[in-house]
């Protein structure tokens, strides 16, 4: 049954394994594993990334595809739940009609970017979504009757969601189970379903095409296969699930603005954690997404303890402030691209066979 | 496009004018839209200066794309690293700065346009060889590593210089309006004109009139066939990639004055209308570029004066436009 | 008998995946023209390529006047007096008829009497001098690309199907200056697959088939023999009329 649900896309090694078993019990038992809101917080943040990341390695790692309108689409689904749940009342049927309407609007400009640009050249295509993503995000920011502008929205969630909601009476191991841990568990397993969706289509035939199109897209033009089509497709494919990632964070966050979504730095952020994780492999995402979103919150610390003890002399003090964190992922990441360009994974994978 | 003429004649070559009215034609037909003449030569100007900008940032890029077939989002580094290290000399050069001479502000303008460049050059050799070798012929790979540099690059700067804006107040006798008639000009506006018609000069010259250039307009068509000719295209490559980044330098620095502001940042910023220009002129033509960055800029002032909200949106507009006139951009030089 | 300029000793070239070249054997000797011939595919201008250093070969050697050039890259090739006529001509439509020539000058600038005597190989040129050379037909930029070749003294030069798609009556001017070529003291390697032009021009012939050399000797000897002409190249000098 494991190997219908992988699609028969097993880890392939063993510390690989290991890691992807310890991340999906913490994750999965995370209210009750690292109670406290920090954490829960962290975990939902890595749920609804792994998403986002694991779609954007559809186009970058399988399909070869490189894209930085992900951000954008990510933004579009957390703007429509949110906007919805703003504008209409904090029910699911809110959730559910914000969501369509993001969807529709996701699809509509993937094909778009796709039909356009994805017939010149892969050069234009990147530049292509990196100038319409920066126009999305500035009409974000100035259609501000709609979305809040720069301080974006804030809503209510549906009433099962929230804090105050107490679904037992008592505490279950210790943890009151309120409206917060069924939300987290409602991020959680849609994450889970739209990884093993995104793990059954890089399975499929379709799947192989893309792989093939990746390698050399001029003989899979000679095999018959009508590669615009495909790219088209997978296209649209990362894109709605990028949007549904974006319907998650705002769920959770019951807040949606510029900040967390639109963001170039997200886009960056996204980038980061599918090559350092490993291209190719959907595990990278989870690998990646783990390991930088834990960076992010907990780096921080170690890097302000070094900062003290450096504190004095000339330029170290600046290099290890907690906010250049960023400065030592990039360093990490300009090294993975050099000496593991498949990521850990792929770093993982090739120990076990050699 | 060409016309061949009969027997006997000599044939020049044939000039391909249509991209060349565009900046004319963009420039007429803002006038009525825009209504009062002394805003729209206001505009104007500003579009021409700004465009000057963004061209000499742009320039590199195109040639170093066209020549080696490199794509490196990293270019915005050397952007901000160039703007950054004005600050290096405002200290030291603060009298000259300050003073009312428009001979020593010059002068310490170009010193500092010099240092910037020197020092840009000289991270641009170091860009390429530590980072942008390795990954020759990858595309993806090269995406993905420069755009690590530019974030390192922006961490780095950062560190050296601090995350807050840092104000940079343009020299005493470069401030200021000229007033003809109606129209008031910002006597910056017009020096950055200057220099960018310089720049543009310089490097048709050596393009059309040196050997190096021959070797560059050649090895941008076809840099397999210079390498049977017995021409190592390699070094030029990296002279090339060195330029580039003193050009991006020297372009910041004009930015910073511009805005009279440093950000950590700008580079950021501005790599996605170099970009948009890059592609609007054709990769490696440095006349396509020239034009493309006029009206992406005039574009940009136009809307921001008619319709703000559009303005960025303008410019893809434009992009899309002109893609679809000729899909690989106003003069396509490459053989790719 | 004198060195041979050009030795290729069991040369493998892989492009990609694909394993062009099988072991070629390959001989030239110095001055004259040898014609290397085959079928579509037989790995002839992958042979020019490898020597060229455009492609590497995997194994084998390449021996160009006692040089081991198997690993040099391009220019260091080029460089030994080695010039290239590519299959698609390689000329450079951006630039004028001058400044591609004046590219191939390495020396410094063109030499004027040398000059003279391309221009009276190729007249056309002068015509289109100061013009961009992508309006240049297909047979006049072929006679750049040869001109181009020879704008220097070299010792080889490597011509990759020169009459491809070119009307009769230029083949005949072509025939003509190569002609005059064949009279300095320039080595010509020309791959062909029109057999009469070949025919005309060369001394010594190398045939290839499926990456190999699969038959070399004079081309007296296989004009004489319709058999062998039928066997190697699958047609005769008769029906090629």
């Amino acid at each position: 049954m494991l190997r219908t649900l992988l699609s028969d896309d097993f880890p392939q090694s063993r510390i690989l394994s290991a890691l992807l078993l310890l991340i999906f019990i913490g994750l999965a038992s995370a209210p009750f594993l690292f109670p406290g809101s920090q954490s829960l917080n962290a975990a939902a943040k890595i749920c609804y990334f792994i998403v986002l990341v694991a779609s954007y390695d559809l186009l970058i790692g399988y399909t070869g595809i490189v894209s930085f309108a992900h951000a954008m689409f990510f933004g579009i689904g957390g703007y429509g739940a949110g906007i919805a749940l703003y504008a209409w009342g904090p029910t699911w049927c809110s959730i559910a009609l914000g969501t369509l309407i993001a969807l529709v609007l996701s699809i509509f400009l993937a094909l778009i970017i796709g039909l356009f640009s994805l017939r010149v050249r892969a050069i234009f295509f990147a530049m292509i979504t990196l100038a319409v993503a920066s126009v999305f995000a500035i009409l974000a920011s100035q259609l501000g009757w709609l979305t809040g502008g720069e301080d974006g929205r804030t809503y209510q969630i549906p009433l099962v969601l929230r804090p105050g909601f107490h679904l037992f009476e008592q505490n279950v191991l210790g943890v009151p189970i309120n409206g917060r841990i069924l939300a987290y568990y409602f991020v959680f397993f849609c994450a889970l379903v739209l990884f093993l969706i995104m793990l059954r289509v890089v399975n499929s035939p379709f799947g192989r095409v893309l792989q093939a199109i990746r390698e050399n897209e001029f003989r899979a033009e000679a095999l018959g296969y009508r590669t615009v089509l495909y790219r088209s497709i997978i296209n649209c494919v990362s894109a709605v699930i990028a949007t549904l990632a974006g319907v998650l964070c705002a769920v959770w966050l019951r807040y949606t603005g510029p900040a967390t979504t639109l963001n170039f730095d997200i886009m960056l952020d996204i980038l980061l954690m599918a090559v350092i994780g490993g291209m190719g492999t959907l595990y990278g995402a989870i690998l990646g997404a783990t390991i930088f979103l834990l960076a992010e919150s907990y780096l921080q610390h170690l890097m302000a303890v070094i900062g003290k003890v450096t504190a004095g002399l000339p330029v170290l003090p600046q290099l290890f402030h907690p906010d250049r964190w960023l400065l030592w992922l990039g360093i990490l990441f300009i090294l993975s691209v050099y000496f593991f360009p498949t990521g850990i994974v792929g770093r993982l994978q090739r120990c076990k066979t050699t | 496009m060409s016309t061949i003429k009969d027997q006997g004649e000599i044939v020049d070559r044939p000039l391909d004018w249509q991209p060349l009215v565009l900046v004319p034609l963009l420039i007429f037909i803002a006038l009525p839209l825009i209504g009062s003449p002394s805003t729209w030569a206001t505009l104007t100007i500003a579009g021409l200066a700004m465009g000057m900008m963004i061209f000499i940032m742009a320039s590199g890029l195109t040639l170093v794309f066209g020549l080696m077939d490199v794509l490196n989002f990293g270019h915005g580094a050397f952007i901000s690293l160039g703007a950054y290290t004005t600050t290096l000399l405002l200290l030291p050069l603060s009298g000259w700065l300050v003073a009312e001479s428009l001979m020593l502000n010059f002068v310490a303008l170009l010193a500092m346009i010099a240092l910037a460049m020197l020092i840009t050059g000289i991270a641009g050799y170091f860009f390429e060889r530590v980072i942008i070798m390795p990954v020759y012929g990858r595309h993806l790979h090269q995406i993905l590593v420069t755009v690590g540099g530019l974030i390192v690059a922006q961490q780095i700067i950062i560190v050296l210089w601090g995350p807050i804006q840092i104000t940079l107040p343009l020299p005493t006798a470069l401030r200021g309006i000229i007033v003809f008639g109606d129209i008031a000009v910002e006597r910056y506006r017009l020096i950055v004109v200057v220099i960018g018609l310089t720049v543009f000069s310089s490097m048709l010259l050596v393009l059309h009139c040196t050997k190096i250039g021959l070797l560059i307009r050649a090895g941008v068509e076809n840099s397999e066939m210079v390498e049977a000719l017995g021409y190592h295209l390699r070094r030029l490559f990296i002279g090339v990639f060195v330029a580039g980044s003193a050009l991006a330098g020297l372009g910041g620095v004009m930015w910073a004055f511009y805005r009279e502001a440093l950000t950590p940042g700008m580079g950021l910023e501005l790599m996605v209308l170099v970009f948009i220009v890059v592609i609007i002129g054709g990769l490696g033509s440095v006349g396509g570029c020239l034009i493309g960055a006029l009206l992406v800029a005039l574009t940009a002032n136009y809307t921001g004066f008619l319709a703000p909200k559009l303005a960025l949106g303008s410019n893809i507009l434009l992009m899309i436009l002109i893609l679809l006139w000729r899909s690989r951009g106003l003069y396509s030089v490459t053989s790719r | 008998m004198s060195e041979p300029l050009l030795t290729l000793s069991t040369v493998n070239t892989h492009v990609g995946p694909y394993h062009i070249l099988q072991g070629v054997d390959l001989t030239v000797p110095r001055g004259g023209l040898t014609a290397l011939l085959g079928r579509n595919g037989a790995g002839k201008t992958t042979t020019l390529r490898t020597i060229m250093g455009l492609w590497h070969a995997s194994s084998g050697t390449i021996s160009f006047e006692g040089n081991d050039i198997t690993a040099w890259a391009t220019p260091d090739v080029a460089q030994l007096g080695i010039a290239y006529v590519p299959e698609n001509m390689g000329i450079f439509g951006d630039l004028t008829v001058r400044e591609n020539l004046l590219l191939a000058a390495r020396e410094g600038d063109i030499d004027p009497s040398r000059l003279r005597w391309i221009l009276e190989l190729f007249p056309a040129l002068r015509k289109f001098w100061s013009a961009a050379a992508g309006v240049l037909s297909g047979g006049q930029k072929q006679m750049l690309s040869i001109a181009r070749a020879i704008i220097e003294r070299r010792k080889l030069i490597l011509i990759d199907e020169p009459t491809k798609g070119l009307a009769p009556s230029i083949i005949v001017s072509m025939t003509a200056a190569i002609k005059e070529l064949k009279c300095t003291d320039t080595t010509i390697l020309l791959v062909e697959q029109n057999f009469l032009f070949a025919r005309a021009l060369s001394d010594t012939v190398a045939v290839m088939d499926n990456g190999r050399v699969v038959h070399t000797g004079t081309m007296r000897a296989l004009a004489a023999d319709q058999s062998l002409q039928q066997r190697l190249l699958g047609l005769t000098l008769d029906s090629h009329q």
